[in-house]
């Protein structure tokens, strides 16, 4: 599984670090290293709706303090 | 519209002609429009700044040729136009009316050379023949009767690769010149320019089909933040991305990059090392102190590191550096940074690029520029990389390192340390060498040159949210 996740200005300014950080933790715990891969990007052009992430092909919004919830949502359960 | 704030009338001589070649451009009109564009740049009958209007003519003529690029047999990208070089006069020292025959004669008694001589009047005078320029005697004079006649471009000159052509014209030394652009920005008569490669920026903008078929990305020069002073920066972020770039990026993240890997080469160094951030410095060093070429950085330069990381991640995608530096238009043609710069504009031709699509940048929302840390940011101005490294020892737990570094900005600075490194004379073991004055900030393709810029590029490095290099580089490793 790919999870993109969007470092451009905006996002960036809304937490994009905080986002991957979260994210690479998760995976971590969850011994889950293998099976994703966390990419950074420059820019998806849906900079309102930062922080921006895409799972495989799959857009979504994630804030830095619901990172927990949408791990668990879209990517546990895939 | 407001009037657009440049220092002098050459940039803006400069800045029409490459707006009028761009407008061209983007309609796909500039070929049927080429014999009209002089008249259109200078019109009517009445000469403003030559002997008559054919000649200002005749000298657009050669500015729209470099505007499209210039002569593709010189390899260097800093030309001279011929006929506006108004081949001032190259005398050298020479004693003025202002000379009253004093008693004194201070001139004499300091030159070395025995090259001054004394008429009935005891009125000075210099013997060409003898006299080897050094000053001295203007300096003593208490009329300041003895001036230097020395050509602007020459004086510009650091390293002395600008001479006069036997036919009179200033004429520049390709093996010599590290193509800084010093004299392409202080040439009074606008005889000296830099080749521009808008054309390329055009068509690139124009074959992506708005980003669809590839993205083209702008790297950005932190000193941007003392540019376009009538407008906000998120403003001009904005209007980057209205001209057709996909996304502007922080040459900044790269200078973070760098300082990141800088800090822990110097640790790892035997003996000094000195930055690689500036081509022109770079230049220098290869050319005139080769037997130092080992201890250059082994780094690419900030805006060449963040290029490839994106072009790692999208092969097919452009880039595009935005900056004050006409060095840096060599620097991307070189072998190791082809594959992921592939071109390069000033400030001054980005503003000419806004005005030939009429974005008005006042008018536009703010965008956002945020990706580097405060140090990534600070390597604009001359002593900012070498903070920036001091931070990266900081960040590698390596403040034990006895870290002595030397900010050089002015070719003349850097010869000074080079030389003293050559003989094992320099005391310090971190050389950061900036060919221009005050750093980027000082860059021949600045809009203004004006000592605030500093002030503002501080300002600008302070607001960057990220406060530590290692934060700000953090997000890469994925």
């Amino acid at each position: 599984m790919k999870v993109t996740i969007c470092i451009g200005s905006s996002c960036h300014l809304k937490g994009s670090r905080q986002v991957i950080e979260r994210l690479q933790q998760l995976i971590r715990d969850n011994n889950l290293g293998d099976s994703i891969e966390l990419c950074g990007t420059f820019c998806m052009k849906n900079c309102v709706n930062g922080v921006s992430v895409t799972v495989d092909d799959n857009l979504f919004s994630v804030k830095p303090d619901s990172v927990d919830s949408f791990f668990e949502k879209e990517i546990l359960k895939r | 519209m407001k009037i657009r704030k440049f220092d002098t009338k050459v940039q803006h001589l400069k800045y029409k002609v490459l707006r009028e070649v761009a407008r061209e451009a983007w309609r796909g009109n500039l070929i049927n429009s080429l014999y009209d564009l002089p008249e259109k740049i200078i019109p009517g009958k009445e000469p403003t700044m030559r002997c008559c209007v054919y000649k200002e003519r005749a000298v657009i003529e050669k500015r729209i040729k470099i505007a499209m690029g210039g002569n593709v047999a010189n390899p260097n990208v800093i030309e001279v136009i011929d006929i506006a070089c108004d081949e001032c006069p190259v005398s050298g020292y020479d004693v003025t009316d202002a000379c009253r025959g004093c008693l004194a004669h201070r001139c004499g008694d300091v030159c070395r050379m025995n090259a001054l001589t004394y008429d009935e009047h005891q009125k000075a005078h210099i013997d060409k023949k003898k006299c080897v320029n050094c000053g001295a005697c203007a300096k003593v004079c208490p009329y300041s009767a003895i001036i230097n006649r020395k050509r602007p471009c020459e004086n510009a000159c650091k390293i002395k690769a600008i001479h006069m052509a036997e036919t009179g014209e200033a004429q520049i030394e390709n093996d010599k010149c590290i193509s800084c652009g010093a004299c392409v920005y202080q040439c009074p008569s606008g005889a000296i320019s830099d080749k521009s490669f808008i054309l390329n920026v055009i068509d690139m903008i124009k074959k992506s089909e708005h980003n669809k078929k590839c993205k083209v990305y702008a790297v950005v020069a932190p000193s941007i933040a003392g540019q376009f002073s009538y407008a906000k920066l998120g403003q001009v972020i904005t209007a980057m991305e209205e001209l057709g770039f996909y996304h502007v990026v922080e040459a900044a993240l790269g200078a973070d990059m760098v300082a990141y890997a800088e800090s822990k080469e110097l640790a790892e160094a035997d003996g000094f090392l000195t930055s690689s951030c500036c081509p022109a410095f770079v230049d220098y060093i290869n050319k005139y102190f080769p037997a130092l070429k080992d201890h250059i950085s082994h780094n690419l330069s900030p805006a060449a590191t963040i290029s490839k990381y994106i072009k790692e991640r999208e092969p097919d995608c452009k880039i595009v550096f935005v900056g004050p530096c006409t060095a840096k238009k060599m620097e991307f043609q070189k072998e190791d940074v082809r594959p992921y710069i592939d071109s390069v504009i000033t400030f001054e031709e980005l503003q000419a690029l806004f005005d030939s699509r009429d974005i008005d940048v006042t008018k536009l929302e703010e965008g956002y520029l945020d990706n580097a840390s405060y140090f990534g940011r600070i390597f604009a101005r001359s002593g900012g990389l070498a903070d920036a490294v001091r931070q990266g020892l900081k960040e590698h737990n390596l403040e034990d390192f006895d870290y002595k570094p030397i900010s050089c900005d002015g070719i003349e600075a850097c010869k000074i340390a080079l030389l003293k490194a050559s003989k094992n004379l320099l005391p310090n073991n971190f050389i950061e060498g900036m060919a221009c004055i005050g750093g980027c900030i000082g860059g021949a393709g600045c809009l203004t040159h004006e000592a605030k810029s500093k002030k503002e590029v501080d300002d600008y490095g302070k607001e960057a949210l990220e406060k530590n290099i290692s934060d700000a580089i953090g997000i890469l490793k994925y």
